[in-house]
Order: C-alpha cells, then structure tokens, then sequence
C-alpha cells in the first residue's frame, strides 16, 4: 500500500447552491476536508446529497459559490476557465459512470485525446499510450472503436484516458455504476492497483456499498453536509 | 491533423443525415447556379453587344418603321463608316411552336457590320447573289436538319403568307455568347413583295444599323443622327447596340428580379434547414463535448470542429452541385435549345455557387458552435447516460 502522506486537496469552508427560478437550493454547505496523497477516497450519500458536485468542484469542472479548493500548490477556485482547462489537463484524470468515450475514435485514439494537448511528439504520444493500454490490459484492442467493447473494456480504456498524462488525482464518478459485478470488480482491482502501484490519489463517488469497501476512507454527503465513516 | 480526422468521421456518424444534408446543399446550389446562370444570359445579348455599332429606330416605338431614304442622310453624318438595315420578320416554320428569330436584312452592309457572323466566302458570296437566298445560324440548321441548298418555307406573322427561301449558308458565331438561332435573308425580297401586296408597308426598315470609327463617339453621332430627323415624321432614337438590347431585357426585369429572388430563397431555405441539422447534431453531442472540455479542450476547439464540419458537410454539397451544373447546362442546351439556344456556366457562377455554399456552412455553424463551445461541463455530462 502506497504510504498516506500529507493532503493533496484541501477544501475549505466550501459551499454550493444552484437556483431554480428564483429558488435557491443548497447543494454543500460550508464543506472542511482533506485528503491525503495516494488516498482512495469514496464518497457515498443518497441521491440529491451533493456528492458529484462535490466532486465536480474538486475536479475543476464546476465553480464553488464560496470557499477555498486546493489541490497540490494550486488554489483551483481562484483560476480562470483557461486556466482551469490547462489544470485539469495535466493534473487530473476522470472516470465516468458511462466511460464517456468518443465513439468515432479508436481506443487509442481516445487514450490519446488528452495528450493532444501536450507538446509531446507523436512517437512519444505513441509510448504512452500503448504503456497505459497494458497498465489495463487492452493493448491488443487499441484499434477497436468503443461499439466494439464491452462495457469492463470500455470502463478500463477510459481509465487508461484518465492516467495517460499521469495525473495525481483521478475523480471517479460511479465508475461501476453501468457495469455487472464481474467488470465492476476487475475495474476496482484496476483502481486499487493505481492507488497502491501508482501512488494515485483517487476520490470516487459510489452508491456500491462493494465497490466503497475498497477505499481507506468513506465519507457521506447527507444534505450537503459531510460525515467521516 | 487530429481535428480533420475527427471532423471527418463525424460527418458520416449519421450516413443517411449527412448524405441527406449534402445533397439537399448540392441541389440547391445546383438550383442556384442554374438560375444565376438564366439570369446572366438573358443579360448576356447586351453585354456582349459592339461598342462601335448604334441602332436607330423610331422614336415613338420600335412598332413603328423608318423610311429607306434615311440610309443616305445617316451615311452622311461624320463618323459613321458604315449603315445597314433590317426589319424583324416574325415568320415561324411549319408550326407556331417552331419559332425562332428572323430579319429581313441588307445582306452586304449587315454581315459587314456583324463580322462575329462567320460565313465562307463561297456561302457569303451565294447569298448576296441571290435575292431568294437566306443564311441561319448553325444551332437553328442543327435544329431542323438544314443544309445548304434546301428549300425553307416560313409562314409569316407580321407579313402574311407563306415565304420560300433557298439556304445559302449556315454562319458559325465567333464567339460562345453569339446567337445561332437567327435566320437572315434579303430586306429587298421582302420590300419587293410589298410593293407587289401592300405597297403603303414598302420601303420601310424597322432599324438601322449603324457602325462608328470608334466608341467614343457613339454619343455624339446619336445625337447627330436624331438631330437630323426632328420634327419629321419619324422622328429617330439612335442608342448604342448595348442600351438598345438592355430596353429589350428591362421590359423583362420584373421576372429577373423574381428569378434572383429566388435563387437567393433557395440557398436561404436550405441554410435554415442545414443549420437545424447542425443544431441536432450539436445538440446531440454535447456530452461529448463536455467530456472533451473536460480532458483540458477548450471552447475554440470544440467550436472549430463543429464549424469544421459544418463547412465541410456544405463544402462537399457544393462541390457536388457545381459538379452537376455542368452536365445540367449540358442537358439544358439540348433537350431545351428552343429556349435556351446556349446556357454556358460562367466562372463567376461557379464561384457564386462555392461562396452560397460556404455561407450555407458558415451560417449553420454559427449557433451550434457557439452553444458546442459554451456549454458547461457540469451541464453536458448531465446528458450522458
């Protein structure tokens, strides 16, 4: 297991409402917590409980009405959408519920995508890919188009998406919510693995009971407020 | 590279949407091209008009004829080289619907005047010699399969009755724009007859047509000329050939501002239809896009690619509606030669069409580009799933 250090996101004081109308309705409220490098974080709560924005916002994708976020040196809150973009890219790595793969694009050219974004040249692109395609296991389906895997391979091809820049964080979104037990637990082992192999820092966002048990720490959101199991 | 090959697939995500789209643009830019096409031919006959060549007619209308004895009066002004004459004649062949142009003329001054009317000399000579003789144009003689030495017989409309001609030539046009579709035979033949049946109707010209040294003083010799007949009874209006041709084409301007109208409807209509294309296929992607803006892309990323394909999948419409422009002039010129004796594709149509198809591109683009490049991620992976 990859030693537990010191916090690589701090969340201070965080809040989030969205509006309706007129309505405003509260999704976090004043949010205090920390998590350590090379966690495995899961965050459980009903629907409605704030969870994904939770994860939205420490991800970068969504912007916090009130409150500090900081990941590593960078106060994320404070960054421009530019720059936020240029962070996300570099720093963080996503997993959706739904793979969220580009379906007219290979395997590898999915894997790719994020390194488009980078100065590297195409050979060197090439070794990355094809490195992160064997972490996963799907080396031999680089030039399958997503229709052509199944939901575990899809699932496994978007992790490789997720830490072909080898990112410190990666945010996981219900990454075993569309799949059968059987994928669901080998993409589990597969994030385990990054955690204690890699020293990734993961924070995923699960109604699994089974799939929260692989994580060092859980913590529920119930009405946009946070509990320690 | 990357964004081409994206863009590429793409655009055939959807094969029946796109190969729709494309050819709903093809065919409108076809429609497009055609009817810009009609529009500058029916200008075409003035703009190609001589520069050094006037007509004189009555003042009043062009109904109403000049005496022949005016010929020597116009010679005589300064500046004029040469004067022919003629009368439009009206005669159709066989039936009504066989009609097509025909003037009496004064042969020797007129082909003189209108060397873009090449006749061998043989074929030239044979008709000045004789007085029944009559030349046409080789796409009338293609028309009705006449060749030289056959026996034409019109039925006049204007002059009443049934005249032979012998067919002494077919004259080639110097140029493309050249019509080939006139019969012309001699102004004498028809004055003699109507000496013969209605002698009020002899000598008399429908127009003259005159020739000057040089362009610049078309102005001055009209003048010089309609000074030389006011307040006779016929009095003249002498305007340069391009302005006589234009009165023509202005009494008709009323269906060329509702054919250009049109034109611009068409590629009007499939612009709102392609941007609603467009919209859907943007609309549907924007979890794509999301996730995209959310691996580090930004907005100018995902809107050139959706502006990408949106100007190629027009691109590619245009292209294969110029592509048919051609073999559609072609087949126009043929099955429809009574109308349209030629309808050759400028260049400048050609470019018409590329731009309407790129505005076609550009326009649908604009929305969904700016709603692909806007959307919020939160908001676009809320459409996943």
């Amino acid at each position: 297991m990859a030693e537990v250090s010191e916090p690589i996101v701090r969340i201070r004081n965080l809040s989030k409402a969205y509006r309706r109308g007129t309505q405003v309705i509260p999704v976090l409220t004043g949010i205090n917590f920390d998590i350590a490098r090379g966690e495995f974080v899961a965050l459980m709560g009903p629907s409605g409980s704030g969870k994904s924005t939770l994860l939205n916002l420490i991800a970068g994708i969504d912007s916090a009405d009130q409150g500090s976020i900081q990941i590593g040196d960078v106060e994320i809150t404070r960054l421009g959408e530019s720059e936020l973009a240029r962070w996300r890219a570099g720093s963080v790595g996503f997993i959706f519920q739904f793979y969220n793969l580009i379906p007219v694009l290979t395997a590898y050219e999915n894997v790719e995508l994020p390194l488009l974004l980078t100065h590297l040249s195409r050979r060197e692109r090439h070794e990355h890919v094809e490195a992160v395609l064997n972490v996963v296991g799907l080396a031999d389906r680089m030039d399958h188009y997503p229709s052509q895997l199944s939901g575990g391979q899809q699932q496994r091809v978007a992790i490789a998406r997720a830490i072909v820049t080898d990112p410190e964080i990666l945010v996981a979104d219900e990454p075993t919510g569309d799949l059968d037990r059987v994928s669901a637990e080998e993409i589990l082992l597969l994030m385990d693995r990054l955690v204690h192999e890699f020293g990734k820092t993961v924070i995923m966002v699960t109604h699994d009971p089974r799939a929260a048990e692989k994580a060092h720490l859980i913590r529920h959101l119930e009405k946009g407020e946070l509990s320690v199991t | 590279m990357f964004f081409l090959k994206y863009i590429l697939r793409n655009l055939f995500r959807h094969k029946l949407r796109s190969v729709l789209t494309i050819v709903g643009v093809a065919v409108a830019v076809l429609a497009f091209g055609l009817l810009r096409t009609l529009v500058g031919l029916w200008y075409s006959g003035a703009e190609h008009a001589s520069d050094t060549r006037l007509v004189t007619r009555n003042a009043i209308s062009l109904v109403f004829p000049l005496p022949i004895s005016y010929l020597d009066r116009i010679r005589g002004v300064p500046g004029v080289t040469s004067v022919s004459y003629g009368n439009w004649f009206g005669a159709y062949y066989k039936e009504q619907k066989n009609f097509f142009a025909n003037y009496a003329i004064e042969p020797r001054g007129y082909l003189e005047l209108y060397p873009e009317l090449m006749l061998s000399p043989k074929e030239k000579n044979d008709f000045f010699l004789d007085r029944k003789g009559c030349i046409v144009g080789e796409r009338l003689a293609r028309t009705y399969g006449w060749k030289v030495g056959d026996l034409i017989t019109l039925k006049g409309t204007i002059y009443p009755g049934q005249w032979e001609f012998v067919l002494r030539g077919v004259y080639h046009g110097k140029e493309k724009a050249t019509e080939e579709r006139i019969l012309l035979f001699h102004w004498s033949y028809l004055n003699e007859a109507m000496r013969q049946t209605v002698p009020r109707r002899a000598d008399q010209v429908g127009y003259f047509v005159v020739g000057v040294k040089k362009p610049e003083l078309a102005p001055e010799v009209s003048l010089a000329i309609d000074s030389l007949f006011k307040n006779s009874l016929a009095e003249t209006l002498t305007e340069t050939e391009k302005a006589f041709h234009m009165s023509f084409v202005s009494m008709t301007e009323a269906i060329m501002v509702a054919i250009q109208i049109v034109s611009y409807m068409v590629i009007a209509i499939i612009m709102v239809v392609a941007a609603n294309t467009m919209a859907m296929t943007a609309r549907e992607r924007i979890g794509e896009y999301a996730t995209l803006k959310t691996l580090g892309f930004k907005g100018g990323h995902l809107g050139g690619l959706i502006f990408g394909e949106s100007v190629l999948i027009s691109l590619c419409g245009g292209l294969v509606g110029v592509a048919a422009t051609f073999p559609a002039a072609h087949w126009i010129e043929l099955e429809l030669a009574q109308y349209f004796p030629y309808f050759s594709v400028s260049s400048e149509t050609i470019l018409l069409e590329l731009a309407a198809a790129l505005s076609v591109g550009v326009v649908s683009g604009i929305f969904p580009t700016w709603r692909g490049a806007t959307i919020r991620i939160a908001d676009g992976l809320k459409r996943i799933g």
